[in-house]
């Protein structure tokens, strides 16, 4: 039986629309033999709920540059739970402070990568974190 | 008559006698540290350049003298002798009171021009109070709803005196509006206003992607400004045409230059179809770039941005009067490079990055603060960064002479490279029908993700280095430095600004100047005086923009 692929929705919320990051992740992502979906820009909290929910996802990631993550993504971790999605990991990179990390922690967000991190980290960690399904 | 070159090339029987008898011996004894070395842009580069490489090259023809075509050393016969380029710090943050503030602080340590960064609800055309603002408000940059936060703005700043640069794309007729009748308010005449406006369309469909309208009438909101200034605000320079946000998503240095030149050549184009005359609006236009890692990559990339726009001013529009086919540019250092791990590193980044600008002939120049990767910078962070660029003007000589790097065998074929490669990406976009039409294809876009992810990859395989990330990282780091905290009390007050705006103005005159704007956006008339009427009725930033909204629809990027 050959192994479910990994599904990951790479997401961008809130107003900002710098998504070099978000689309270079996808494609490593891709290249790393995920399926990807990519949202496109400006999503909110709701949307990004309906499509991993849609597409079935084992993670979604996260990308925001603007600040507003405290805002926006324990919204997304709380909707996701909502819709029974609760193995559905919420991955969140950008520009978030070191001292942002715990609390989005204790929101429900499993992992947060900052500036710096190689495409190959988080491709291991989805591996070794996405409860493998059949 | 003898041909004008300064240098007479090697013959190549020289060359190949020294790559025998001194080269190869140290070759065999020592290999090179690597089998091939790249810029940061990922194009090869060569041992040695000598004048061999210099074949192609005509000094009077191509390099020539400063202040005179084709502008290769530099738009001014004098360089920085005469006057150093504006020290113009871009700033905003929270509320329109502590940006006023922070400006007030830069322009009492000596900073000559000022740069205002909205926040990304005004760089989208909303309120503070629409619910997609929530957690945005004054975050990226100082938030502004309507004329009432102008005016707190720009409260104490004479606009008589002060040139003020504004970041903001897809309203920018709006916050020029603004801007206007803030000045028209200090008693100012339009006619003495000087400054520049973002107002670059086409590189938010290619690049930064913060757009409103589909990319035709937002095309026509860009002339309609040309027009205007050109008749009302004379000394105004309606846009900067822009490669820095190009190149912050990935590009590579050729990819900025050309891209932000084929742009440029847009707007001109789009001039002329509007009627206006190429030797009346484009000396108006002005230019921003990136100031990269790769130190003569980037001075040859300005170098040759110049040479380019002469050339073509001249060569496809027929420009007569030298201010038309003069480019002027600010420049920034690139963002993108700056790294989270040893902040203080960065410093080291910005200022030669900086340098690179200086001695590619900028008019002004914002250097970042060594805090951005994490945060707006901090009042300490942004006093460094204006300082590192006095410390370059006023203590290293290097604007003493004009363009003192010019005749580098290495620099002057770099600079040759950058004009062919534009060319040939000039004549693809030509192909597709131009840069609307390259836009629409997905071509820019799809060519600047690729170099994003092959830069990368170039950088998780060890072939660029990024000091403290992927070589001499640290372990424990520690992350001493303090900060800016935006408060999130500032959405509440912006909010009630905005809502005793809405209360105090004359309705009757904000719904007529929005049908009036509306009227002139259906029939194509030009849209400023509508717009002005408007802003000075106190109609706020998310209404005027939603009655074009209304008109013109909403921008979809297709997928690709």
């Amino acid at each position: 039986m050959s192994e479910r692929k990994i599904r990951v929705l790479v997401a961008k919320p809130g107003l900002d629309g710098h998504d070099r990051g978000a689309k270079v992740i996808a494609r490593a992502l891709r290249d790393a033999g995920m399926e990807v979906i990519y949202t496109g820009l400006r999503q909110t909290p709701e949307m990004i709920a309906a499509a991993a929910l849609q597409e079935d996802v084992d993670a979604v990631g996260v990308s925001i540059l603007s600040g507003a993550h405290n805002t926006l993504c324990p919204r997304i971790v709380q909707l996701l739970r909502e819709r029974g999605m609760d193995d559905c990991l919420v991955l969140v990179g950008g520009i978030v402070p070191k001292e942002d990390v715990p609390r989005l922690k204790e929101q429900g967000v499993a992992a947060v990568f900052l500036p710096g991190t190689s495409t190959e980290d988080i491709v291991v960690y989805l591996r070794e974190n996405v409860r493998p399904r059949t | 008559m003898p041909e004008t070159k300064e240098i007479a090339a090697p013959e190549q029987a020289a060359v190949e006698r020294w790559e025998q008898e001194t080269l190869e011996p140290v070759l065999r004894k020592r290999p090179e540290r690597q089998e091939s070395f790249e810029t940061v842009s990922l194009e090869p580069v060569n041992r040695l350049y000598t004048p061999a490489d210099l074949d192609d090259i005509d000094f009077t023809r191509d390099i020539a003298f400063p202040g005179e075509f084709p502008y290769t050393r530099g738009i001014h016969p004098t360089g920085y002798r005469g006057k150093l380029w504006t020290m113009r710090q871009f700033a905003g943050f929270g509320t329109p009171e502590e940006t006023n503030a922070r400006f007030k602080y830069l322009m009492k340590q000596g900073q000559t021009g000022l740069s205002v960064a909205y926040d990304l609800p005004a760089l989208m055309g909303f309120d503070a109070d629409d619910p997609v603002s929530e957690g945005e408000v004054g975050k990226c940059g100082v938030a502004v709803s309507s004329l009432a936060d102008m005016e707190v703005l720009f409260d104490g700043i004479p606009l008589e005196q002060v040139t003020v640069s504004q970041t903001i794309n897809a309203p920018a007729s709006v916050l020029l509006a603004m801007y206007l009748v803030v000045a028209e308010k200090q008693g100012v005449d339009f006619r003495k206003i000087s400054g520049t406006l973002q107002n670059d369309i086409l590189k938010e469909y290619i690049a930064q992607k913060e757009w409103i309208y589909p990319i035709r009438p937002a095309m026509k909101l860009v002339i309609d400004t040309f027009e205007f200034c050109t008749q009302h605000v004379p000394k105004y320079n309606p846009i900067s045409v822009s490669g820095y946000h190009i190149r912050e998503a990935g590009a590579t240095a050729l990819q900025e230059l050309a891209f932000t030149l084929r742009d440029g050549i847009e707007y001109v184009e789009w001039g002329v179809a509007a009627g206006l005359e190429v030797d009346v609006f484009v000396p108006r236009l002005s230019f921003f770039f990136n100031a990269h890692n790769d130190f003569f990559e980037e001075i040859a990339k300005y170098r040759a941005a110049r040479r380019i726009w002469s050339t073509t001013m001249r060569e496809r529009f027929g420009a007569r009067d030298p201010r038309t086919m003069q480019m002027r540019f600010h420049t920034q250092t690139a963002g993108v490079s700056l790294t989270v791990q040893q902040p203080l590193n960065n410093i080291v980044r910005v200022a030669i990055q900086a340098l690179a600008g200086m001695l590619g002939g900028t008019q002004s120049l914002h250097t970042d603060a060594y805090d951005e990767a994490l945060a707006l910078p901090t009042d300490k962070a942004a006093l460094i960064a204006l300082r590192t660029q006095q410390i370059i003007a006023e203590e290293t000589g290097i604007a003493h002479t004009v363009d003192p790097l010019g005749g580098s065998y290495y620099l002057e074929s770099l600079t040759q490279e950058m004009v062919d490669g534009t060319l040939d990406y000039f004549n693809k976009i030509d192909s597709m029908g131009g840069m609307v039409g390259a836009i629409e294809k997905g071509f820019p876009q799809r060519e600047i993700q690729e170099s994003a992810y092959q830069y990368q990859k170039a950088v998780e395989r060890g072939e660029q280095t990024i000091v403290g990330v992927n070589k001499y990282a640290m372990e424990e780091e520690s992350s001493d430095i303090l900060t800016l905290v935006i408060d999130e009390g500032v959405h509440d007050r912006q909010v009630e600004r905005l809502e005793r705006t809405r209360t105090e103005r004359d309705q009757g005159a904000v719904a007529n100047s929005l049908e009036k704007l509306k009227l002139a956006a259906q029939t194509g008339d030009n849209t400023m005086p509508a717009t002005i009427e408007a802003v000075r009725a106190y109609a706020t930033l998310g209404e005027i923009c939603d009655a074009l909204r209304d008109v013109y629809g909403l921008y979809e990027e297709p997928a690709f």
